[in-house]
């Protein structure tokens, strides 16, 4: 008799996804599907509402990465009141916009991978759940998750300093931003009293991937071969290469590392990217229009930029690009679990650009906005933590917002999820009757190498519960677990 | 409560989204007050929701107020004593407040005396304002941890 096993939701992933895992009569995988509730209310939401109030608005999405979405829609609206694609602002507005930027990711990534990652690192895949967080961390080494909370800190106190507040920052707006860093806050940044000061950010950044590296050597079971498949992988980059989580040209690569988008302008996105619906799923599935739907899909996020980057231009983080691109000889990773990899370099190179900019006189001082000759439409695309987001605005005469369509993140990784769940269910779960603890993390674990933020995924509201069911071929429930 | 007692009241929800604003409202309201009252020992904040480097600011104090819209089943408010407990949510970018006090014991050794404020409410779309009868319940709430703190401060 077929069956099928459904995880509801995903524990450790914000908001509701739940995965259905269906067998046949044998016992073996017949089919996998991760299945998120998916919401557009917040795109009709801002219709009617005048084009300024966006960048504020959107931070009602959820409070998971406010900052994203404030600086996706403030580029978007840069385009609609003339101050250019991204690159157009004055040096003060785009490097405190970039400040913000490095903050959030610092904030972001620290908080996955030491509350979220390295606890299964540290426990097992098959690990006691109430260890499985921060608090096994300090049970552990104490040290370690000290570490981990102060640079949450720091993170936050970036955003802060440069958005103005922690709820609905109101720093970026429509051509710039609304003030300067103070002297006070660019000292305190810098040089504060220990530990929150950017030399000891830099250290631990260091230390969490000698953390990593030490784990690898002795887990490549888990890093290298717990899942692997072959993926594109898009983001942004640099117009030279670089990797650049605030501006850029658009870059997708294949499996081997074939460039198959060719560094294009994100203000035509959809000349090259569209989105698929499918019955089973209220999430879309976004695909290269070139390629199609079957295999255009592609992989987003920390893993997706260090594959489609040529370098790193800070030298510490830049070392490290060097290691990983060795490891994986000189070709993209296809391993999904190298987004733990790609993401603690990330914070090494946020770390390091928050320096560079801490110590620059333009957040001082200079001109904080700039505006030209208005235009009807603007799209405003950036690296958020999760990967490549997509904001884009079209207004009336009136000045207000006509249409908002919003690629997110965790949108751009719905099918590499998807592999990567129907992979490790086929290796764990085929010829099984019962769910596992370590068969549910398992699986969760997969989709937790991605951070995806479900609430901003499904633009859903409130909260929803976790669940796993096993269903057999006739939809009739043979098991259930609840993840702790 | 000793005038030189410290004091945390920490508002948490999406300001954003109606009745979920209530926490955030607690804290503001809390802040101006303390102001007007000269009591420089309570200190507020708040943010979107809860997270591992909200135990820094435990640390150092006597007793910690949290204050949260609640969908329960309540009249209006609730104050609850929270003990800390190594559970998180499903959803793992904010944690609970019990999570947050036991991460505050395991990290400084301390852990203050807490209480969570469920202020209820009823909507949770995409607006600013929140319903009329949740800041009925807000402002019922706000005189009810008024008279506790001036009680405690006398005692």
């Amino acid at each position: 008799m077929g069956q099928k096993i459904t995880i509801e939701p995903v524990t450790r992933v914000e908001g509701h996804g739940k995965v259905t895992i269906h067998l046949d009569n044998e016992g073996n995988i017949a089919q996998t599907r991760l299945h998120i509730v998916e919401f557009r209310g917040f795109e009709r939401f801002v219709q009617g509402r005048p084009y300024w109030e966006a960048p504020v608005l959107v931070q009602r999405l959820c409070g998971i990465c406010p900052v994203s979405h404030h600086l996706a829609a403030a580029k978007a609206l840069d385009v609609i009141v003339g101050a250019g694609t991204g690159d157009g602002l004055t040096p003060t507005g785009e490097k405190m916009r970039r400040l913000m930027h490095y903050g959030q990711f610092f904030q972001s990534h620290t908080l996955h991978f030491f509350h979220l990652a390295a606890p299964d690192l540290l426990f097992g895949i098959d690990g006691d759940p109430l260890k499985r967080n921060i608090i096994g961390i300090a049970l552990e080494n104490k040290e370690l998750a000290v570490q981990g909370v102060m640079m949450r800190k720091y993170g936050q106190e970036v955003i802060r300093a440069t958005a103005g507040k922690k709820i609905h920052g109101t720093g970026a707006i429509p051509g710039g931003i609304n003030k300067h860093l103070s002297e006070e806050d660019k000292e305190y940044l810098l040089n504060g009293d220990d530990p929150i000061n950017i030399a000891k950010m830099i250290d631990w950044s260091q230390a969490a991937l000698e953390f990593f590296h030490d784990y690898h050597k002795k887990n490549k079971d888990i890093i290298d071969e717990f899942i692997d498949f072959p993926s594109s992988y898009l983001s942004l980059v640099r117009k030279d290469g670089a990797l650049d989580i605030y501006h850029g040209v658009l870059r997708a690569v294949d499996p081997e590392g074939k460039k198959i988008l060719h560094d294009v302008d994100y203000q035509e996105y959809y000349k090259y990217i569209d989105e698929e619906v499918r019955s089973w799923s209220y999430m879309k599935f976004p695909y290269l229009k070139e390629i199609g739907t079957k295999t255009g899909w592609y992989s987003v996020g920390p893993l997706a930029r260090l594959n489609t980057a040529d370098f790193i231009d800070t030298p510490l983080a830049q070392k490290e690009f060097e290691k990983f691109k060795a490891y994986n000889n000189g070709k993209p990773s296809n391993k999904p679990m190298h987004y733990h990899w790609a993401r603690l370099i990330e914070i090494l190179h946020a770390a390091e650009k928050m320096k560079e900019l801490l110590n620059d006189p333009d957040l001082l001082e200079g001109e904080l906005v700039i505006k030209g000759n208005k235009s009807y439409e603007g799209v405003g695309l950036l690296e958020a933590p999760r990967g490549t987001l997509f904001h884009h605005y079209k207004i009336n005469d009136n000045d207000q917002i006509e249409m908002a369509n919003l690629i997110v993140s965790t949108t751009n990784n719905n099918q590499p999820m998807n592999e990567a769940v129907n992979q490790v269910a086929t290796k764990m779960m085929t010829g099984k009757q019962k769910i596992t603890e370590g068969m549910m993390n398992a699986v969760e674990v997969a989709i937790r190498a991605y951070d995806p933020c479900l609430s901003c995924a499904t633009h859903a509201l409130g909260q929803m519960p976790l669940e796993i069911t096993l269903l057999d071929q006739n939809n009739k429930v043979i098991d259930n677990k609840t993840s702790v | 409560m000793p005038e030189n007692s410290r004091i945390l009241i920490y508002g948490y929800g999406n300001p954003g989204r109606q009745d979920d604003a209530l926490g955030v409202k607690f804290a503001e309201m809390a802040e101006e007050w303390a102001r007007q009252e000269n009591y420089e020992n309570i200190e507020t904040d708040s943010n979107y929701q809860l997270n591992i480097e909200d135990a820094i600011i435990m640390k150092d104090k006597d007793l910690v107020i949290f204050a949260d819209a609640s969908k329960e089943k309540l009249e209006d408010f609730k104050l609850e004593p929270l003990k800390p407990r190594n559970k998180t949510d499903f959803t793992m970018h904010h944690v609970p407040p019990a999570f947050l006090l036991f991460l505050a014991g395991e990290l400084y050794g301390y852990v203050p005396e807490t209480y969570i404020l469920h202020i209820k409410g009823y909507e949770w779309e995409f607006m600013a304002e929140p319903t009329m009868q949740a800041l009925l319940n807000l402002q019922k709430a706000f005189g009810f941890i008024q008279d506790y703190l001036k009680d405690f401060i006398q005692k």
